[in-house]
């Protein structure tokens, strides 16, 4: 199958939860080799519309295609070419670092082999943690094992909610470094960040959620002007 | 068949990181067993008359803390989630877990067979008879308690909802499997084995058929 024009091209997204409208009416294109950044306030529909693009949750309204994959009807070709760094780890905390990755490994179909996923852990710097147990790691830790679980497959698009959180300035670096060598691939990128100045320098585009609708898109150089996360104007972080 | 693999594999690593709650488990069907014993009093022949019924009794309640406890690790951290979004279809994923909890079952069932033969005065010399309608028996309990602790899992009160649902639907594998039980340790004059064998073979396929398909319903979005 060809590559699709537009990794992901969604319209019109609306997701309800009870009574209240997560998110109303967002519509978003990326080519491949795009990294978006979507910001906005807590609640504002960052997570629900990266859960809705990555077939965690169905949209209520609206259509969306992944690497060219209808999420409601396809749910499973999208899922095989799209990875999600969650606010859930979805790690097993009774395992140790190495079997959650190996679980993983071995659903996904990569070597699953210890020197394989001792690399991986090396990439997030855990490989001095291998044998250790996830209930015995920090935050940070955690986040570190969760992109090195999430970056397992070779994926089309790939989406990070709050890559940053819990992380130190070392773990920052390297979530830069992770999302411009998956841009280099052409793979495309989602990002949903708080942290306007260093999400701006990542991304080529910007799109900001307020109350669960879309108030504005454009160039991500643009972003920190056009965005007023808290009252100081400063974008949060 | 390589995701059920893969499944499988899960389960085994998660039951050995947890295995102290298979004794936890186990401990909590000896004492009920123990408990039941005193409703009985000092008379062996009602107590031998009885053992299969309690036996069964005492595994059911057992049942619903491992089975409950079996989605508990998969909730913490929505580590389940994370597999279907990988890609791993939920079909595989019902198979590895009601096998795993099966297999946990049998355990227990049959580490409880040398307690309900001290305490109950029920030897007997056809243990792999007993031995294989427990292995029945429990997997027909497996396969539907899976499925309903799946969808409780996420309840408040899931302890409380998961045998709620599960023992009206196990009531013909209790029958059967007690009175199976029963005409094992008694004897069976009349040749009656069979026929409560193919009825709990019967419900076995029937669930583990149907649980199986129902299972990615239950839980996707």
């Amino acid at each position: 199958m060809s590559t699709p024009a537009l990794a992901v091209d969604a319209a019109g997204l609306c997701r309800r939860y009870g009574r209240r409208w997560a998110l109303v009416d967002v519509s978003l294109q990326a080519p491949p080799g795009c990294v978006v950044m979507v910001t906005g306030r807590n609640g504002s529909g960052k997570s629900t519309l990266l859960r809705i693009l990555s077939t965690a949750i169905r949209p209520d309204r609206g259509t969306a295609r992944v690497a060219g994959f209808d999420v409601r009807r396809q749910t499973d070709a999208v899922r095989r070419r799209v990875a999600l760094l969650s606010h859930h780890s979805y790690l097993y905390e009774a395992l140790t670092a190495l079997e959650n990755l190996e679980v993983a490994a071995r659903f996904v179909g990569v070597p699953a082999g210890r020197e394989a996923l001792e690399e991986r852990l090396a990439a997030v710097n855990l490989a001095d943690r291998a044998d250790d147990p996830v209930s015995t790691f920090s935050a940070g830790m955690r986040k570190r094992l969760s992109l090195a679980r999430t970056l397992l497959r070779d994926s089309a698009v790939v989406m990070l909610d709050e890559p940053y959180g819990q992380l130190d300035p070392p773990g920052f670096r390297l979530v830069d470094r992770i999302v411009g060598s998956l841009r280099d691939r052409g793979v495309a990128v989602l990002v949903a960040t708080h942290l306007l100045e260093r999400g701006a320098s990542l991304a080529d585009l910007g799109v900001i959620l307020e109350a669960g609708r879309l108030v504005w898109s454009g160039p991500a150089a643009e972003l920190p002007s056009r965005a007023r996360l808290d009252p100081d104007g400063e974008g949060g972080a | 068949m390589s995701a059920l693999a893969a499944a499988l594999r899960k389960e085994a690593l998660i039951q050995w990181r947890s295995r102290a709650q298979l004794l936890a488990v186990y401990l909590f069907g000896a004492a009920s067993l123990l408990l039941f014993s005193f409703a009985i009093g000092p008379d062996s022949a009602a107590l031998r008359q009885h053992s299969a019924g309690f036996l069964w009794l005492a595994l059911l309640l057992s049942s619903t803390l491992s089975l409950a406890e079996s989605f508990g690790h998969e909730m913490e951290n929505r580590a389940f989630e994370g597999l279907l979004l990988l890609g791993a279809g939920p079909r595989s994923l019902y198979y590895g877990k009601a096998l795993s909890n099966w297999a946990q079952l049998s355990l227990v069932g049959i580490g409880l067979v040398p307690v309900m033969v001290v305490l109950y005065d029920a030897g007997t010399p056809r243990i792999p008879s007993l031995v294989a309608v427990i292995v029945l028996g429990t997997s027909g309990l497996s396969a539907p308690g899976t499925l309903y602790a799946a969808m409780t899992a996420q309840a408040r009160a899931r302890q409380t909802l998961l045998p709620l649902l599960l023992f009206p639907l196990v009531v013909p594998v209790l029958l059967a499997s007690v009175k199976a039980s029963s005409l094992v340790i008694l004897g069976d004059p009349m040749g009656q084995m069979g026929s409560w064998i193919l009825l709990l073979v019967a419900f076995d396929l029937i669930h583990w058929s149907l649980c199986g398909l129902l299972f990615g319903r239950v839980v996707e979005d």
